[in-house]
């Protein structure tokens, strides 16, 4: 069988797991093609994660623990770009906390321009204290007033800042952006320096992101969440009310909330195939490009390709960004298909492990491994649970139905998630680390 | 009267906790750097290392008290923390021998290793909240305090407490017991020779016939041991719960990087830095320096830089800027 042959299958077999989802309740099957899509669309996200990750990882060769921090700044973008802005924010301090960050932006390139310009030795030092010092009290006294003032505003419904009100397909792109940002912040120190700074350092950003966004209530309300976010598509109300669907879902048989959910979920499914092929196909061309030649080169031999004059720690940087800007549009597409931000539900284990896992068991280095382990992890994630209370009611058969052991495990099955991704992770580094679609 | 109210305030809000945490830090650290010395990859696993050792020694001291054995006044932990070494140990020579011996064979990478160390930390999490829930677990017994801060204003008649726990005492104690027997362990013995040995260059530390096999063994003992301690003195300091000791890899890491990483000195030193740094930024200077201002002068806000929410930020930002300006660490670490 030849290696397309064989790899096809595989994309196909990922295919009938969910159309077997969607059509028996059969097992582990749910039966249901509301599951089935919800899956689908979830792991086009995740396929697109793992894109992302793989081009830091397959390609270039670095080890980003953060991804869950890059996603998060998506989620962000949705709501900074899409969300309809709070009425009185801007009057109330929206333009004295922009006023605060520049502050505090232009401290740090004062710090910068200082030492660079001053020769080392105890008026440079001196200098830079005071600077920083007076920079940070001053960013205070303008920044506390004016976040104060705009948490003031009906903080049951609104206390941010909101958003601009533009389409939310524009937040996209944005979120890759914010993303691009941050790693190129965290790219700038940690690269060049041993493989293990990067993971630390992507590991430190990641917390910090979420804190900052539990924290901050005036940028996305914090862990009151943002619900309600606009959709690119008409809403499952709207849908119900227009007559023209009504006559399209009766022609096809249909209960018309069913068909309004459906519509939504295929809606989604489509725009999220189109990006995910977008990227793919711009991964595959860098890849196969003389670019992506160079930085397989580096991974391979960093001393090697220093001696032919590449400057591998720029790549390195370069690489990271566009990787983890790709993160961050998965994660605006996520924060758009769940319509609402919550930042208290980001966790390392859901948003950073399990695409590692993603891309791994589906083949560092090969684009179509990363997008297969997307899809295909995914759907064992959603199914792990169902999986693993089956086999603990397997095990504890003879037990009696309120003995304290069978009901300690029962509760425990949710953990059972971490033990079996982190095993899974551990047997295909081991016995298969090329993954199901080896890089060619 | 109102300098010496301030001194005992900023002894007992910032010296104390910062003494106690910093202790805690290095332990940990202590154990990330000793990783990296000798098997030269940074330890994913270690927060969990450390609430894995710290979880058999709650379970054990919970069977001592229901069998009504306790230390008096002294934590009954104290009494079940070798059964956790033990445990501890058990699990890292079992991890070492099914995961990490095959890529250490193998001459892997060091980021496979930070990969591999990665999964073990997630295995290890998994296993910890199956068995003891994730949820917050208390295990400190006996006296609370070795000077409360009642009594305290009782003595000098002044307006501030000063409260001493015994956690903090016990934390302080042990971890000068424990900093000076791993370092008379390095430099006095046999092995702890060859430890030293096989760190600063393995091919010679092989040719002179050191057994790296051996040299591996230790470490990931004296690694739980150094885990396992710290982690209990966390716990009986504050509380165990898997997430926050998920979460103390942060400053732990960035204690080992800022002392210089595989420099046992440097992560003590590092512990301190990062300790005093997040407790002096996260806390609210009124207090004290309303003592010290002249009335008029008083401070309206809480004079808190950081809100405690952003903790973590403290030690990142620490991190980075080692990274930028002196990525060896104050003390020279063995990485670039």
């Amino acid at each position: 069988m030849s290696e397309t042959v064989k790899h096809s299958l595989m994309f196909a077999f990922v295919g009938v797991l969910i159309i077997l989802d969607g059509t028996t309740s059969f097992g582990i099957f749910a039966g249901s093609w509301n599951s089935a899509l919800g899956i689908l669309n979830m792991g086009l996200v995740s396929a697109i994660m793992a894109l992302g990750v793989n081009l830091q990882w397959g390609f270039a060769g670095l080890f980003n623990v953060g991804i869950m921090g890059f996603t998060a700044l998506g989620g962000l973008a949705v709501v900074l770009v899409s969300s309809s802005p709070t009425p009185g924010a801007w009057s109330q301090g929206g333009i004295g906390i922009i006023m605060a960050l520049i502050l505090g932006a232009l401290t740090v390139v004062a710090a910068v321009f200082i030492t660079k310009n001053m020769t080392k030795g105890k008026p440079r030092v001196l200098a830079l204290t005071a600077l920083l010092i007076a920079g940070f009290f001053a960013y205070r006294a303008v920044f506390d007033p004016a976040v104060s003032g705009v948490e003031a505003i009906n903080p049951a419904l609104y206390g941010s800042l909101g958003g601009l009100g533009l389409p939310v397909l524009l937040a996209w792109p944005a979120g890759g952006l914010l993303a691009a940002g941050a790693a190129w912040l965290i790219g700038k120190t940690a690269l060049g320096l041993r493989s293990d700074y990067l993971a630390i350092a992507t590991l430190g950003i990641a917390e910090i992101i979420i804190a900052i966004m539990k924290n901050e209530d005036w940028l996305s309300r914090g862990v009151k969440n943002v619900v309600g976010l606009p959709r690119p598509m008409r809403k499952e109300i709207v849908l119900q009310e227009d007559p023209g669907f009504l006559d399209t879902a009766a022609s096809l048989g249909l209960d018309p909330v069913v068909a309004s959910t459906l519509y939504v979920k295929i809606t989604y499914s489509l725009l999220f195939t189109v990006v995910l092929l977008a990227l793919l196909w711009m991964a595959q061309m860098g890849l196969k490009s003389p670019w992506g030649r160079m930085m397989r080169a580096i991974r391979d031999n960093e001393v090697a390709a220093e001696a032919m004059g590449k400057n591998v720690t720029r790549r390195h940087l370069q690489i990271f960004v566009l990787g983890s800007a790709i993160c961050g549009v998965a994660g605006a597409m996520m924060t758009t298909l769940d319509g609402q931000l919550t930042p208290g539900t980001y966790n390392p284990l859901r948003f950073t492990f399990l695409i590692w896992v993603m891309v791994v068991v589906g083949g560092s280095g090969n684009n179509f491994g990363a997008v297969l382990g997307g899809i295909f992890i995914w759907f064992f994630w959603i199914k792990v649970e169902p999986m693993g209370a089956g086999l603990i009611n397997f095990v504890t058969y003879g037990l009696a139905d309120d003995s304290a052991l069978k009901l300690h495990l029962l509760d425990s099955t949710a953990h059972m998630r971490l033990f079996t991704m982190g095993l899974i992770l551990l047997l295909v580094l081991r016995f298969s680390p090329r993954g199901l679609i080896p890089e060619k | 009267m109102d300098l010496l109210n301030a001194l005992v305030a900023l002894t007992n809000y910032v010296m104390i906790p910062a003494v106690a945490y910093g202790s805690q830090l290095a332990l940990g650290a202590l154990g990330v750097t000793m990783i990296y010395a000798v098997l030269r990859f940074s330890n994913f696993a270690h927060g969990d290392t450390m609430a894995f050792g710290t979880m058999v020694t709650i379970l054990i001291t919970w069977w001592l008290q229901s069998m009504g054995i306790n230390l008096g006044p002294l934590p009954t932990a104290l009494l079940a923390l070798p059964f956790g070494i033990l445990g501890c140990m058990a699990l890292m020579l079992f991890t070492d021998r099914v995961v990490y011996r095959f890529y250490r064979e193998q001459k892997a990478k060091p980021v496979i290793f930070v990969m591999v160390s990665l999964g073990v930390m997630f295995m290890m999490n998994g296993l910890v909240r199956f068995i003891i829930g994730p949820g917050d677990q208390r295990f400190s017994d006996g006296e609370r305090f070795i000077v409360s801060a009642r009594d305290f204003k009782a003595m000098t008649g002044l307006r501030e407490g000063l409260a001493f726990k015994t956690s903090q005492g016990i934390t302080i104690i042990t971890a000068v017991v424990v900093v000076a027997a791993l370092f008379w362990f390095l430099n006095r013995t046999r092995t702890g020779k060859s430890m030293r040995a096989y760190s600063d260059n393995e091919d010679l530390a092989l040719l002179s016939g050191i057994n790296p096999e051996r040299v591996v063994m230790y470490t990931w003992m004296i690694v739980a041991g150094l885990a396992t301690i710290a982690g209990v003195l966390y716990g009986l300091d504050k509380s165990f719960k898997p997430f926050t000791y998920f979460q103390l890899l942060l400053p732990i890491f960035a204690a080992a990087i800022v002392g210089g990483l595989g420099n046992p000195i440097g992560a003590i030193a590092g512990g301190f830095v990062i300790a005093f740094s997040e407790v002096s930024i996260t806390y609210a200077w009124k207090k004290i320096l309303r003592y010290l201002m002249p009335e008029n002068l008083e401070p309206d806000g809480l004079v808190q830089l950081l809100s405690t929410d952003y903790k973590f930020a403290v030690s990142f930002v620490i991190l980075l800027i080692v990274l930028l300006f002196k990525p060896t660490g104050l003390f020279k670490g063995k990485s670039v």
